[in-house]
């Protein structure tokens, strides 16, 4: 079955956790001795639809130790299925400083879903909510207008908060966006369409959620990077070489020519050339595989090849990805220790691994206007700048907004090896 | 699993014989068949399994052809000189840590791979899939990283270790449904059958020379399952007509009951103990 995964972001008390906790509810993914749990008289309260007085705040507590030790890094991820799809959503503190931690539950989402208090309108976390989307390339936002309940269901602030949104969105680099006007807390467009809102007549936000169309990662050009290679050195049988791996994107078909990545080549030789001999999935063959897949596949031609190495369509209906070792990204700052001009870090982009040194920081951007701030002396945790990167060897991409699966990397830190940044290849 | 090869020396894949490490063990086949898995199976053995469990364990070893190492609570019992714990629904969970940790150091190993999955308890519903643990093994939430895209940071220091969880994005109804898919055999005891069990506080346990029987207990035959399949003295079964595996996801589709919830007798105790578990090391 088909998954979507999604974010959802909102201010504090706009309402999040009530609305994960109505749709974990009412797809009956709570079970019952979770609920039990759900006492504590300080947190909101839910009425389930039988008038039964239900709190969901638990899901979204922080663990002790993390809120002990004020560890911020913290994305939860909940489970739900419907009979058309299962759902996996990636829950981030609202708290306004936690870019990172929205960044990090975006990278995987194909939706988010912000919510807006109907009786505030459009806040400052809105638009840097709708800008981290953006930024990540995430095609599909839904606006859901929430507590309808305390403006009397009014088609006027529903439509005044949705104009404001629009004049701000134009801004913003998202494909599909949708309104819903909700109550999270009595479950007005939650699950069923309301029949207190009669005057909307879209979907009601599982329905949006159910149908919404994720655009296939086949539709790209094909790009398969080699994780692991199989031969009689690690117990493959005798003259077998297979090099396994995910096809991150578009389609490879037995018998195609391709062209493989050669990072040290000079410019005339940056790729290798060879065919596909067969495909193989457990040990089956197919006729063709395509992404997200992870297959077996064999060559005709015998090249050098290594982790890390990635194979491309050489068809001239598709195009080659960019091969260079200076370019420039968007790079959101997750370490506590600050980014600066100059420094050498270790990067990470598919299964391979180069040295690299950040050039140059361009411009630092501001998340809650897009504003460019030039020339920032540093860069800080939650921070988010455009930079000019030089890698050791060359790298081999397509740009993130082209392609995101070969399109994103992360930068390590030398000495704590921790994940320092996340970046997006402009 | 590609990752975990590609970037680490010394895997090891923790093999406890239940559904979840099963799922592991085909996941495993299907990223390195043809060849060789590049790691060995570990089962830190508590003396307390199902014997089903044990003879499954070592009947796959064997199909599989891969190297499979047990090490015994037992033994760290003695070496240690710690305490079996007594009583009712006594269980030698929080023991398994030391065995664990002293495999580790043995085999020097850099990684291992085990079946946890997030949806099972609140504590572990933030785990990374890479999780890095300190040189003492423990969980230290200074360390762990944010996981973005398809990205994995497998760089330790020396001394530390990391814990995979390839699964952690399933759900027990996900687990199953690829068990039917991939028409995988799992030991008998998941299918309901008619079994000796003792009743106590409306919950039935296995009947076995390790558990100690109390006078208020209470022996019945039952139609009964189990859900889980840790230690037999904190496993609890359930009453079930699921007989085939398509009867046990229709079960698992109307249950309102968590696997935790339903099946374990040592967790009564609360998320925040649960939390502690996961700081020491427990998984
Ligand atoms: N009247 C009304 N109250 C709501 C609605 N949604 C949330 N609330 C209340 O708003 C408060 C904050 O909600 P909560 O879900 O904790 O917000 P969060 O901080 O965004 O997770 C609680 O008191 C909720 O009961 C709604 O649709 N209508």
């Amino acid at each position: 079955m088909d998954i979507l995964r999604f974010i959802a972001a909102g201010s504090v008390d706009d309402g999040k956790s009530t609305l994960i906790g109505r749709l974990l509810y009412d797809s009956k993914s709570v079970l019952m001795d979770q609920l039990e749990s759900i006492s504590k008289p300080r947190n909101p309260k839910l009425n389930s639809a039988n008038g039964e007085e239900i709190n969901l705040a638990f899901l979204t507590d922080g663990l002790r130790a993390e809120r002990e030790q004020g560890i911020t890094i913290d994305v939860a991820y909940k489970y739900f299925s419907t009979p058309k799809r299962k759902f996996i959503i990636a829950d981030t503190p609202g708290h306004f400083e936690f870019t990172r931690n929205m960044v990090t539950g975006a990278s995987n989402s194909d939706l988010a879903i912000i919510l807006i208090d109907a009786r505030h309108g459009m806040s400052e976390q809105t638009k840097r909510h709708s800008i981290i989307a953006s930024i990540l390339n995430i095609p599909h936002l839904v606006i859901c207008i929430n507590k309808m309940d305390l403006v009397n269901y009014s088609e006027k602030v529903f439509s005044d908060i949705v104009e404001d949104y629009k004049k701000f969105a134009s801004k913003l680099n998202i494909k599909f966006i949708y309104f819903i006007p909700i109550s999270a807390l009595l479950g007005d467009n939650i699950v069923e369409r309301s029949f207190r809102i009669q005057w909307y007549s879209g979907r009601s936000l599982l329905e949006h959620l159910e149908e919404v169309c994720v655009e296939p990662a086949h539709h790209l050009d094909s790009r398969f990077p080699v994780q692991w290679i199989i031969s009689s050195h690690n117990g493959g049988p005798d003259n077998y070489t297979g090099y396994t791996g995910k096809i991150i994107s578009g389609v490879f078909k037995k018998g195609d020519k391709i062209l493989i990545s050669n990072p040290f080549g000079t410019n005339g030789d940056s790729f290798k050339s060879s065919s596909i001999k067969s495909i193989e999935i457990f040990g089956s063959e197919v006729e063709e595989a395509f992404a997200p897949m992870s297959v077996v596949m064999h060559l005709h031609e015998k090249v050098d090849i290594h982790r890390g190495d990635l194979f491309v369509k050489a068809s001239g209906e598709e195009s080659l990805p960019v091969v260079n070792n200076n370019f420039e990204a968007i790079i959101c700052w997750m370490d506590a220790k600050p980014l600066r001009q100059n420094n050498n870090y270790l990067l990470q982009h598919n299964s391979r691994i180069v040295e690299c040194r950040v050039e140059k920081i361009v411009h630092k951007i501001d998340v809650n206007t897009l504003d460019e701030l030039i020339n920032p002396d540093q860069i800080n945790l939650n921070d988010i700048c455009r930079v000019r990167v030089q890698t050791a060897s060359s790298l081999i991409y397509d740009p993130y907004p082209k392609n995101k699966a070969n399109g994103n990397f992360i930068l390590i830190d030398k000495e704590s090896n921790t994940t320092a940044g996340a970046g997006m290849i402009c | 699993f590609r990752e975990v090869a590609g970037q680490f020396k010394r895997p090891a894949l923790l093999f406890s014989g239940g559904k979840d490490s099963i799922t592991l063990i085909r996941l495993a086949e299907k990223a390195f068949r043809p060849g060789k898995f590049p790691f060995p199976l570990v089962h830190i053995d508590t003396g307390h399994n199902f014997p089903e469990t044990i003879q499954f364990r070592d009947k796959l070893a064997s199909e599989l052809g891969e190297k499979l190492i047990i090490r015994y609570v037992e033994d760290t019992i003695k070496q240690k000189g710690l305490i079996d714990p007594k009583g009712r629904n006594a269980s030698r969970n929080s023991l398994q840590t030391f065995t664990l940790l002293d495999t580790i150091e043995e085999f020097k190993f850099d990684v291992c791979i085990g079946g946890a999955r997030r949806d099972e308890e609140k504590a572990r519903a933030k785990e990374r899939v890479f999780s890095i643990r300190d040189t003492l093994g423990q969980w230290n939430p200074h360390l762990q990283r944010p996981e973005l895209w398809n990205i994995y940071n497998g760089r330790i220091n020396d001394g530390e270790n990391v814990r995979v969880f390839p699964i952690s994005n399933w759900t027990e109804l996900d687990v199953w449904q690829y068990i039917k898919q991939e028409k995988i055999e799992i030991p008998d005891i998941y299918f309901a059958q008619y079994r000796d069990c003792i009743l106590r506080n409306n919950k039935l346990l296995a009947f076995s020379d390790f558990v100690k029987i109390y006078n208020d207990d209470k022996i019945v035959n039952r139609k009964i399952r189990f859900r889980t399949i840790g230690d037999m003295t904190c496993t609890a079964a359930i009453e079930s007509d699921a007989e085939t595996i398509d009867d046990i996801i229709n079960e698992l589709k109307n249950t309102r009951l968590s696997e935790r919830g339903e099946t374990r007798l040592d967790d009564y105790i609360s998320d925040a103990a649960m939390e502690d578990r996961k700081v020491a090391g427990y998984f």
